[in-house]
């Protein structure tokens, strides 16, 4: 049974290029219609969730999550279609679940549980636990506005999640609150997965979504482009938000968006392996070149990235004016965050290269790359042995993709496995 | 005899019994039958918004509840001493004739003042959650017919501080008069309230419409001052009861007050219009009929509007 039913639901927002929401602008304007533009923040999305499913929402700034979300816990309409939930909704929405910032804590409460239709007295029961799981027994009676944001998003997480939802619609919230809360919090979600309630889920976190969700939904302005498990469905974002960034590069635009400069971060959008290195850095001196950088998937045939495990090899094509004996090859390998995951060179793997002339094709090779999820970005620089020379340096453009199928979250691919060792059944046993 | 064991078909929400939760469908819009059973669905948050309505308006005063009766308090001493003594417009009681049509107007004129500014007031809950927008003008309407009843003890006050013997023979029309009054204060509540959203001085218009409009209304005046110059001109008195609130008050000065004539030393002028309750009645069902249309207006404009709400806001 679906307990969350979107039919061709599409939201439309229209823009009014000079708002006007006095009489008198009105009146002055009037005849004179405004510019308007209609924009489409959702556009004819169906799909399903079923009962007790959790379903994250993935997509750049402005993809409609948070209007689909709104739409789904009735805060908006839909301009078409429709949308059907089962069962009561409870919704948390950015900071704050809805409160009057004149009543107290205990008020708000109780007002809150009246708007998700609660009993008075179903209130008075759950309201220890309540306050309990939101820390603020001894806050419970001030007027909300003079609560920290911390407090609003405890009181309102406390609230939405104790008021026995069968929906219940998160957007962006655990990003508030310090990290022990938050671990309350993703506790407090475990254990209303395993009560078997249906959950809607935004966050920018790939990784947050990964270890809660069964499946992901991935908007791009509005459209879905993707719905599957959650490794699929963050490599869909990831190649979505590189479009994104790459369409916006070639017009010539800088790119703004948050979310891309976070994830792709310096990583300068080249998927593919042979794509033009950008211009090299000043300090060169050009007396050996990198002419082309390469990665090979030799296990992925189809694929343009890799699963945790697989090798990977990083060709570097290079070109000397002359024979040159003082050199060093480098490669760092960093992730989205900027993090040096791992760097080595030539002197460490051979104990160093004798000399290079004319033209030539150096190999980094791994056996296993064991990183999870990431576009991770490889630098490459060849130098003299003390460094006092650089020849020549890629610090960006050249990336390699990771993604995660299974559901480990982290970094790094360690192996692990599982054994279990019941006492009482070896006793029984003998 | 028998204990019957089965459960309720449809419980109240909050008790929904477990297996089988109503579904809701969000779309483009409503009729006015789903607006009303919505509403219904969610009366226990319409009292308690009414109960939030009162007590954010009193938090943090010492008088609380009081001040709810020393506005009309002070209405009936101020124009007792303006109206009876310095001007003597000769009007016996004239207190109670004042309150018998103020405090219709008062429910009528605060509440839309309240219910104006209503949901963008309350943006931060539009915002975030989803209840039936419509009680927020509601809570409106609400909170102000519990503050209706508290004025009305300042008039039955009054009338033992003035000795004044009602007719308990017509009192029973104010129950129909506070039923249309009530519906179309609604009407208007839930039409302004969104029209606010789009339009903010909505807020300050509406302040000088009621500033006319209550001038317009027979409540410091009589009644029969107006059809009397209207009679003058060969005009019918029924013309002053274009005007809806018109015929609330006379309903509530008749069911109240009921003095109909200045006394024969003051010319023996007729206050309120001499005739039989049905008159009254007739009245009040055309408005009855009037508000319920409009009603049903602002309800369709009210869905067509809220879709953009939680934008506008």
């Amino acid at each position: 049974m679906a307990a969350i039913e979107l039919h061709q639901v599409s939201k439309r927002f229209r823009v009014n290029h000079q708002r006007h929401s006095d009489l008198k602008g009105r009146v002055l304007n009037l005849g004179r219609r405004a510019p308007r533009e209609d924009f489409w923040a959702l556009q004819e999305l169906s799909f399903e969730v079923a009962d007790g499913e959790t379903v994250g929402l993935l997509g750049h700034n402005g993809s409609g999550k948070s209007t689909l979300l709104k739409c789904v816990a009735g805060i908006m309409q839909p301009s078409t279609g429709y949308i059907k939930t089962v069962g009561r909704t409870a919704s948390l929405l950015e900071l704050g679940a809805g409160f009057h910032p004149e009543l107290t804590g205990r008020e708000n409460v109780f007002m809150n549980g009246q708007i998700l239709g609660l009993k008075n007295r179903d209130i008075e029961r759950r309201f220890d636990e309540i306050v309990a799981f939101a820390e603020l027994e001894q806050f419970i009676d001030q007027q909300v506005k003079h609560y920290s944001s911390g407090m609003y998003v405890r009181l309102g997480f406390a609230v939405a999640t104790n008021v026995d939802p069968d929906v219940l619609l998160i957007d962006e919230v655990l990003a508030v609150g310090d990290e022990a809360f938050q671990r309350k919090c993703l506790e407090r979600i475990r254990r209303f997965q395993r009560e078997g309630r249906t959950m809607m889920f935004v966050s920018h976190s790939p990784e947050l979504v990964r270890q809660i969700c069964d499946r992901a939904v991935v908007l791009d302005h509005g459209e879905m482009i993707g719905i599957g498990p959650p490794g699929e469905s963050i490599r869909t974002f990831r190649e979505s938000l590189m479009r994104g960034t790459r369409a916006r590069q070639l017009h010539g635009e800088d790119v703004v968006d948050d979310q891309a400069d976070q994830l792709v971060a310096s990583e300068v959008p080249a998927l593919d392996p042979d794509a033009a290195p950008p211009p090299a850095i000043d300090l060169a001196s050009f007396e050996v070149r990198i002419t082309r950088v390469r990665m090979d998937y030799p296990l992925a045939d189809e694929r343009d990235f890799l699963v945790p495990g697989d090798p990977l090899r990083i060709k570097v094509g290079y070109h000397a004016v002359r024979r040159i004996d003082d050199v060093v090859f480098s490669l760092n390998v960093v992730n989205g965050d900027g993090l040096l995951v791992y760097g080595v060179n030539t002197d460490h793997l051979l104990g160093g290269l004798e000399y290079v002339e004319g033209d030539g094709t150096l190999e980094f090779s791994f056996d296993r790359i064991p990183l999870l999820d990431g576009i991770y970005t490889v630098s490459i620089g060849i130098h003299s042995h003390d460094v006092s020379t650089i020849y020549d340096h890629h610090s960006a453009g050249h990336t390699f993709q990771v993604t995660n199928p299974g559901i480990a979250a982290g970094m790094v691919a360690l192996d692990a496995s599982v054994t279990i060792d019941h006492a009482s059944d070896r006793q029984v046993a003998g | 005899m028998a204990t019957t064991t089965n459960a309720p078909a449809s419980a109240p929400p909050g008790q929904r019994p477990a297996g089988t939760p109503a579904a809701t469908v969000n779309k483009p819009r409503r009729s006015v039958l789903e607006h009303v059973r919505l509403v219904i669905s969610y009366r226990e948050l319409l009292v308690g918004m009414v109960r939030k309505e009162l007590k954010v308006k009193y938090k943090n005063s010492a008088l609380g509840f009081v001040w709810s009766m020393l506005n009309p308090a002070m209405y009936l001493v101020v124009f007792y001493v303006v109206f009876q003594i310095v001007l003597a417009n000769g009007i016996p009681y004239f207190p109670i004739f004042l309150l018998s049509g103020l405090l219709a107007w008062n429910l009528f004129s605060v509440t839309l003042g309240a219910a104006t500014g209503s949901i963008v007031g309350n943006a931060s809950l539009v915002n975030k959650v989803y209840f039936p927008r419509e009680i927020l003008p509601l809570a409106a309407v609400g909170a102000n017919l519990v503050h209706f009843f508290l004025q009305g003890i300042v008039l039955v006050l009054g009338m033992i501080v003035f000795r004044f013997d009602v007719e308990l023979r017509y009192l029973w029309l104010a129950v129909p008069a506070l039923l249309v009054l009530l519906v179309l204060t609604a009407a208007v509540a839930i039409f302004l309230a969104c029209a606010n959203v789009y339009a903010r001085d909505t807020q300050h218009l509406l302040e000088l419409a009621l500033l006319a409009w209550f001038w317009m209304t027979p409540i410091v005046y009589p009644f029969g001052l107006v059809a009397d110059s209207l009679a003058n001109q060969g005009l019918s008195g029924t013309v002053a009861l274009v005007n809806p609130m018109t015929s609330i008050v006379l309903a509530f000065q008749r069911a109240f007050y009921g003095i109909l004539f200045l006394p024969a030393d003051k010319g023996g002028a007729a206050i309120l219009p001499d005739e039989s309750p049905l008159w009254f009645l007739r009245n009040l069902a055309v408005v009855g009929v009037i508000s319920l249309v409009l009603l049903v207006l602002a309800v369709r404009l009210f869905d067509r509007l809220e879709a953009n709400f939680a934008e506008e806001l």
